[in-house]
Parts: structure tokens; C-alpha cells; sequence
């Protein structure tokens, strides 16, 4: 069943395939091109769950679902992660909220340490009373030459919980491995119901720094359900705030980087920079992370003729300003020699592993949901897609470099052409037992929020997928052959997200 | 200063039921007037509940206190189920824009070398165990200071079995800081307030 982004289906007309019938199908499907784009389960009446693969075909922006059942009493299946190490993450998931097990699974460990989705025993005996890691050892090399690193879950500065284990031989990394878990607020079971104006809320705090991306795939979701078409201009906007999102990370990405190589005026510079789009946010929304913009039918903030034009007016001198700052960061050979050939990754790997976002363009990976599943304001509006041939800081650097520039000039195109009429329209009551999708590209790469409703048009089943679920395990693999010093550079490279990936 | 869709401390209309700012998300949907006026901090958490229109800021520490860490205060941050908003806008206080160790308060690496520690987030169940570690790690006295909706009351996620509903429950709290997430200068304001720096 194909399907593109915004759509939605009644779950009955999702094509139910034999266990390993659906295994092969996702595996060829892969081999021919797709990728994963998503993997999870619902539970069903009789007790067993039913699991949906989502597979994207970039250049046809299309998506395939097709789902199987896994009976209550045999809750198992033949792992896809040893044919397809993009679904490594995914099934461990799986396993973790379902209680199934991908049998042959390289690394079945728990992703954030909860009970259970439906009361089962759970496959780790002790997953949810037991602090992080319980009883489950990490990954080891064993030598009298090799030392263990331990970091986390508190770290040194203003940043999210999340434990790191190194393996060293001497400065040199030979394997890192990401625990987290430290963030699960049980996200997924609290967007379940009927509450749309609580839903909402919930969506903005999925992960602050992305409140616009997550709140934007939530009300599509809700809106493609109810059959609710939002009036353009409330789509201008939603466009407008999250390229201000983006604008306002990457550039704090950037000036992230500068500090961590040392080179302090660029830190100090983009530091700042970055609150002038927070606060444009801020006189847009009233909130500087977006949060209160978004809900199920437009959007609840207008942009007049006068505050188009005052925004246009500072977009032009951010713009030179971010000109004249990246030039002085992109010209120093000491910060080059710092970016250059650190922690890269292989276009290859990027694409086996599944890397979305910046992190993947920075592998020439041509992966950018605005271009590939336009929805929305991107339909009618483009933005030409930033790639890389690095792997590296540099590449990764280099991309949100190109995609600020980009973005501001999309920013003072649609804002001196903002379309006319109202921004809001009361969604009507969603379809029961059906299946929506949305798909968005945050700053950090691609968001996917699929819904589905019970009989009465409520949510049973709520997935959230951050772009970071797919690129925490890219920056294990960037660590490899690096030295343990450049850690902080290569986390900043990436910036990924905790809370996001933890739910 | 502040844009005028910026909304702050709320206003109360008449005698209305009251209003618990230590659990509001400040939406523009909620049926909330909102001010412009950033100043919420609250050193007790009863003050943080509205009923009318009266306002009490947070007040200083002790006398005691103030001379240990009225010029110096050194602080560590634990986040706790936070969404990365209020990190975010705590690690904006660094930045020159507001330079905040001017004001004699950094952010530390170690508890070992922290008067006392902020947090952000609902406090979930796989974070409370580091928390804990954390204010045991802090050497005597310490302050304790609960930043954002969810580190007061569990915020949006008080109903979820995984998180708490507050950092009160865990420990105790010498300053709250609403807000989703409280603004840089909601933030500032309160540190200085509990410092004896500003008592307006």
C-alpha cells in the first residue's frame, strides 16, 4: 500500500503479511532502494501486537506500509538487524515496549529501561527497577592495554542525561556505546486518547528545541484524520516558524563547535545570534521555542503586513552578519584543521545505518523531507537541498552553514509574499480505525508522528520517531579510530537529542 | 523589552479559582491573561499559587547564606526528564548577552565543587537515582532550585507513572522558577532575588 505524506488509510486496507513474508518484503524492499522509515507495534484486541513497517522511497515520495501479526502466544520473530542494521534501533524498541523477541538480534538491549506497553513479562526481568544500565553488561574489548571510559548520565555542562562508554586503547577510541533511557517521561502512552488540546501541548515538550517540527507532524497527523485542509497562510506561517527553529539551532550548532575547538569569537558571535531568532520566535509566538504556535487546524498567531515587513528587514541584517561570521570560522586553518577528517563517516555506513538530517547530507546522503515528501508551505515554496562529501565535523559543519543561508533566503521570499486570509479552522472529529502519517523535516532531520485511532476517533496508538532515534548510533560509529579529546567536537557535530529519542 | 505576545506573570480576573504557577504551561490557548511582566520566582511554593492579583517574589536567603554565597555561587545543573527548552534557555544566561557570571553564579562539572544545584524536568524514574547522587555529592549548605513547570510539579507529565510530581517530593527547595520554560531574564530575576541582589 503506498502512501504519501499526510495521508492516511483505514488500518483494515494495510496489507497483513505472513511473519516472514513481511521480513523478506521489508529486506528487499531495502535492497531495491527504500529505507526504513519506521517499525513499531500496536496492540490488538486478541492480545497480540501488530507490527507496521514503513519504508520510504525518497525519489518517488512515496511511503509503503505493510504490517504482520506476532500471535500473543508466540512473541517472537527472526530479527531483521543481522540482513538490515538500519532496523538495530528500531527492534530493540520493539522488543522493549511489546515484549517480542527479534530472535538473533546482534545487540538485544533495552533502549529506555520501562515495563512493557501491555503487562507481559518483560524480556529484561528487572528492565524498570533496576537504575540504568540493571544487569546488562556493555560492550567490552578485553585486554591488559585497553581502559573503559565512563561518562554520564550527569554531565559536565547544561545538557541532557545520557551515559557514554568508551573503549580506549591509549587516546585512541576503538568502540563507544550510547545508553540512554535517562529521559523516558512515557510520552507515547500519554498521547494516546481524545485530548487534542493536550496532545498538542505534550507535542511541543516531545523535545523543546524542536517544539515547531514535532507540534507541526502532530497537527497533520490530527488534521489528516479529521479531513481538516488549514488555510495557506496558516501553513506560511507554521514554514516561517520552523525555519526559524532550524535557523536558530544551526546557528547555535555552529557557534557549539567554534568553543569546543576554541576558537572564541565565533562562539561568542553565534551564541548570540542564535537569541535574535529565538526572539523572532518569541515576537512571533510569544514563546521562544514556538511553543503555542501550532495547534490542529492553522495555527494561533497571524503575521501582519507590518510585522512581515519588520521581520524581513532584521532577517537581511542577520543575514550579513551570518555571512560575515562564517567567513571568519570558515577561513581559519586552525578551525579547519580541527574540522577537517574528524570523526567522518563513509556514505556507505551512513546509508546502512540510516543517517537522516544534516548528518546524512554531510555524507551526500540526498535526504531532506522538505524536498522529498513536500507537504504543506513546501509544495508551493522550495528550498534547494545542502549536501556534503566529507562524512566529517567539517561536512556537518558545512551543510547547516548552506541550509542557514538557504533558509533565510526562503524566509524573506515567503515572508514579503505571505498569503492572504484567516489561520485557523476547527478540525472536525477524526476517522475511526484509521492510520495517518506526517512526516517533517526538523533542523535535526527527518520527524515522523503516525496516529491511530480506536472506534471512536481517539488515539490508541501514538508513534513519535526523532531524527536522533536513527543518528545516535551514527555517532557512535563517527567516534571509531578517533581520539577520546575529540568527543565533545563530534557530540556538538551532531547535536542530537535526548529527551527526543527518549520519549 | 520583552515583545507584546510575550506572556508572563498571569492576570487574575475578579475572584476567580486559583492559579497555581508552579503548573501552568503559560499556552496563549489555556484561558489565561497573561502579563508582560516577567518576574515569577518564588522561594516558597504556596506563593506561587494566585488568588488574586498580589505579589510575592522570591526573598532572600538567610543572613548566613547570603555572606556564603551572596558574591559566589556555584551551580550544577541536573536535567531530569527536561525537553531541552529550559536547559536551553539556562545555558542562554551564559552567553554575552547576559554574561551571568558577572553576577559572581557559574554553572560547574562537579557537585564536589557546587553550592547548590538547579534542575529542570519532571524528575523521571531512571533520572532520580543521579539526582539523588547529585545532592549527596554537594557539599553542606546547599540550595536547591527548581526551574520550569515540570521540575515544580511535574508540569505536563505529573499523570505519567514515570515521572514525579515535583522536585519538592524528592527534595527540598529553596527557589521555584515557573515557566515552559521560564524566559532567561524569569531565571535571572530569580537567582538575583534569592541572592539579596534585587528586592523590588
Amino acid at each position: 500500500m503506498k502512501l504519501f505524506n499526510g495521508a492516511n488509510i483505514v488500518l483494515s486496507e494495510i496489507p497483513v503479511l505472513g511473519v516472514q513474508l513481511f521480513r523478506e518484503k521489508i529486506i528487499s524492499q531495502c535492497q531495491e532502494g527504500a529505507r526504513l522509515v519506521n517499525f513499531f507495534g500496536h496492540e490488538e484486541v486478541d492480545g497480540g501486537v501488530r507490527l507496521f513497517a514503513f519504508l520510504g522511497w525518497d525519489e518517488d515520495s512515496e511511503i509503503t506500509v505493510f504490517s504482520t501479526r506476532i500471535l500473543a502466544d508466540h512473541p517472537q520473530y527472526e530479527s531483521l538487524t543481522k540482513d538490515l542494521i538500519q532496523a538495530h534501533w528500531f527492534e530493540r524498541e520493539v522488543a522493549e515496549q511489546w515484549a517480542i523477541i527479534p530472535e538473533g538480534h546482534p545487540w538485544l538491549k533495552p533502549l529506555r529501561y520501562h515495563a512493557n506497553y501491555r503487562g507481559k513479562a518483560d524480556i529484561w526481568p528487572d528492565v524498570s527497577s533496576r537504575p540504568i544500565p540493571g544487569s546488562y553488561s556493555f560492550y567490552a574489548v578485553e585486554s591488559p592495554e585497553v581502559h573503559e571510559v565512563g561518562v554520564g548520565p550527569v554531565h559536565a555542562g547544561i545538557i541532557e542525561p545520557g551515559h557514554f562508554r568508551f573503549q580506549c586503547h591509549g587516546e585512541e577510541v576503538m568502540h563507544l556505546e550510547i545508553q540512554l533511557g535517562y529521559q523516558h517521561r512515557g510520552l507515547e502512552l500519554l498521547m494516546r486518547g481524545r485530548d487534542f488540546k493536550r496532545s498538542a501541548l505534550l507535542s511541543e515538550a516531545i523535545a523543546g528545541d524542536t517544539a515547531v517540527g514535532h507540534s507541526i507532524a502532530h497537527c497533520e497527523v490530527v488534521e489528516s484524520l479529521s479531513g481538516c485542509v488549514i488555510p495557506p497562510k496558516a501553513q506560511a506561517i507554521r514554514a516561517v516558524a520552523l525555519e526559524l527553529e532550524r535557523l536558530s539551532n544551526h546557528v547555535g550548532d555552529l557557534g557549539a563547535m567554534s568553543a569546543d575547538v576554541g576558537f572564541l569569537p565565533t562562539s561568542a558571535y553565534f551564541g548570540r545570534m542564535r537569541g535574535d531568532y529565538l526572539n523572532l520566535l518569541l515576537a512571533l509566538t510569544g514563546n521562544r521555542f514556538g511553543k503555542g504556535l501550532c495547534r490542529p487546524g492553522g495555527v494561533l498567531f497571524d503575521v501582519d503586513s507590518q510585522m512581515a515587513e519588520e521581520f524581513c528587514r532584521k532577517l537581511k541584517g542577520y543575514k550579513k552578519e551570518f555571512e560575515d561570521v562564517s567567513n571568519l570560522l570558515f577561513t581559519k586553518p586552525s578551525v579547519l584543521a580541527r574540522f577537517e577528517g574528524v570523526g567522518a563517516i563513509s556514505m556507505e555506513n551512513a546509508k546502512k545505518i540510516g543517517l537522516v538530517g544534516p548528518a546524512g547530507r554531510a555524507c551526500r546522503l540526498e535526504r531532506d523531507v522538505r524536498i522529498d515528501y513536500s507537504s504543506g508551505f513546501w509544495q508551493f515554496s522550495h528550498i534547494p537541498i545542502s549536501l556534503a562529501a566529507t562524512g566529517d565535523v567539517f561536512g556537518r559543519a558545512l551543510v547547516r552553514r548552506q541550509e542557514v543561508v538557504r533558509s533565510l533566503e526562503f524566509l524573506l521570499r515567503i515572508l514579503s509574499s505571505l498569503p492572504q486570509g484567516g489561520i485557523f479552522v476547527k478540525p472536525p472529529a477524526l476517522k475511526p480505525d484509521s492510520l495517518a502519517l506526517s512526516l517533517v523535516e526538523g533542523w535535526r532531520g527527518e520527524i515522523m508522528h503516525v496516529g491511530i485511532t480506536d472506534e471512536n476517533g481517539g488515539f490508541a496508538r501514538y508513534k513519535i520517531k526523532d531524527p536522533s532515534f536513527h543518528n545516535w548510533f551514527g555517532l557512535s560509529l563517527a567516534m571509531r579510530g578517533q581520539e577520546i579529546s575529540d568527543f565533545p567536537l563530534c557530540n556538538k557535530s551532531f547535536n542530537l537529542s535526548y529527551c527526543g529519542h527518549d520519549l | 523589552m520583552l515583545p507584546s505576545r510575550y506572556r508572563g506573570r498571569p492576570m487574575i480576573a475578579g475572584q476567580g479559582s486559583p492559579l497555581d504557577l508552579g503548573q501552568i504551561t503559560f499556552a496563549p490557548d489555556d484561558g489565561i491573561q497573561y502579563s508582560n511582566d516577567f518576574r515569577l520566582s518564588a522561594a516558597k511554593r504556596r506563593d506561587l499559587v494566585l488568588k488574586n492579583n498580589e505579589t510575592v517574589l522570591a526573598c532572600a536567603l538567610n543572613d548566613q547564606m547570603r555572606q556564603l554565597f551572596g558574591r559566589s555561587l556555584k551551580l550544577r545543573q541536573v536535567s531530569a526528564g527536561g525537553c531541552n527548552a529550559c536547559e536551553a534557555d539556562l545555558n542562554v544566561l551564559n552567553t554575552v548577552v547576559f554574561d551571568l557570571s558577572r553576577f559572581g553564579i557559574q554553572f560547574v562539572a562537579s557537585p564536589r565543587h557546587a553550592d547548590g544545584m538547579i534542575v529542570t524536568g519532571p524528575i523521571v524514574r531512571n533520572m532520580r537515582e543521579a539526582l539523588l547522587k547529585t545532592y549527596e555529592a554537594m557539599p553542606e549548605p546547599k540550595i536547591v532550585i527548581a526551574s520550569g513547570a515540570c521540575a515544580i510539579s511535574g508540569g505536563l507529565f505529573a499523570e505519567s507513572p514515570e515521572a514525579s510530581k515535583g522536585l519538592e517530593t524528592i527534595v527540598p527547595v529553596d527557589l521555584y522558577i515557573p515557566g515552559c520554560p521560564p524566559h532567561p531574564l524569569t531565571i535571572l530575576d530569580g537567582l538575583l532575588r534569592l541572592l539579596g541582589r534585587i528586592k523590588r
